[in-house]
């Protein structure tokens, strides 16, 4: 879901690096409380797993494919500006180094996958906290379920900026229906890595699932 | 945390370093819609696409996939956890 440089105009390329940068600043004041020497480690495997996942683009229908984002992945194990950090580092290494999301565009991607995205799985893990708390289906089934919704927000976020100052013209509600209709489909996939992966972590190590932390009683694993 | 966190990084090396052969190399969700649309015709080449591991490639050769996302797991690993150590408050214990 990295665009190319060229989708949109150059004022509102401007605009959205503007509130990534904005974003990414407050992030980074608000990161320090989440880091100490525990979660510092850990917060490098998060990012440097979903650099890795990225990579594997799954087949959605024919001719299209999908690949996770990582905001809710990210958001749930290690905090959401921890998480929204994770996310950027590897947006910004894939632009500048493996020429995979525009320069001018990074501004965009960043606002939709590293913020949106971990924002939205963040708020969606925690309103449903409770279940995550009750052992690993329910967990899973969190997820899931804000792995999904940070899927179809982060796409979102194309919509509303092709709205803004999108190159070519082309309807907005044509726009959104296509990035919608692909993206409910990526979103399972999204929550199906993010299920397993989340699942996988609190089996091992619980204390460092960032939603799980100070949860009143401990989560039962083998139940 | 070292068994652990050895066999994270281990995930993650092989998934981009094996799992990658295996990738799609279909459009994803918003590359498909640009292109359905004809927006994508508006798209601008990446002022980076000649450097040496643009597409996920060595060199623009596809067999060595494996070998450019070893590279960025390595890349990500050295950078995140450099800016996490630095952002993390520091234990007064020593």
């Amino acid at each position: 879901m990295h665009m190319s440089d060229g989708l949109l105009n150059a004022p509102t390329s401007v605009v959205f690096l503007a509130i990534a940068a904005a974003g990414v600043g407050f992030a980074l004041i608000k990161a320090r409380a989440d880091l100490d020497d525990r979660t510092a480690p850990m917060a490098g495997l998060v990012a440097t797993f979903i650099f890795a996942v990225q990579m594997i683009n799954f087949p959605i229908l024919p001719g299209a494919s999908g690949h996770l984002l990582g905001g809710a992945l990210a958001a749930i194990l290690v905090g959401p500006y921890v998480g929204a950090l994770c996310v950027t580092i590897v947006l910004v290494v894939q632009a500048l180094l493996f020429a995979d999301g525009g320069l001018t565009a990074l501004g965009a991607n960043v606002t939709n996958m590293a913020l949106i995205g971990t924002a939205t799985g963040f708020l969606v893990a925690v309103a449903l906290r409770r279940l995550a708390e009750r052992g690993r289906g329910g967990l899973a089934a969190v997820a899931f379920v804000s792995a999904f919704v940070n899927t179809l927000f982060a796409a979102t976020g194309f919509v509303v900026e092709y709205a803004v100052g999108g190159a070519g013209g082309v309807e907005i509600g044509k726009v959104a229906l296509l990035m919608w209709g692909l993206h409910a489909l990526i979103g399972i996939g999204e929550g199906l890595i993010t299920a397993v992966t989340v699942t996988s972590v609190a089996a091992i190590r619980p204390d460092l699932v960032h939603l799980l932390r100070g949860s009143a009683k401990p989560l039962e694993v083998r139940s | 945390m070292r068994k652990f966190s050895i066999g994270f990084a281990v995930v993650s090396l092989l998934v981009a370093g094996v799992l990658s052969y295996f990738a799609s190399g279909a459009p994803d969700g918003l590359d498909k819609t640009v292109e359905d649309t004809g927006i994508a015709e508006h798209a601008r080449e990446h002022p980076l696409a000649g450097s040496a591991l643009a597409d996920y490639a060595l060199g623009g050769d596809d067999a060595f996939t494996g070998v450019a996302g070893v590279l960025g797991v390595l890349v990500v690993l050295a950078v995140s956890f450099g800016l996490f150590w630095l952002l993390r408050k520091r234990s007064d214990v020593r």
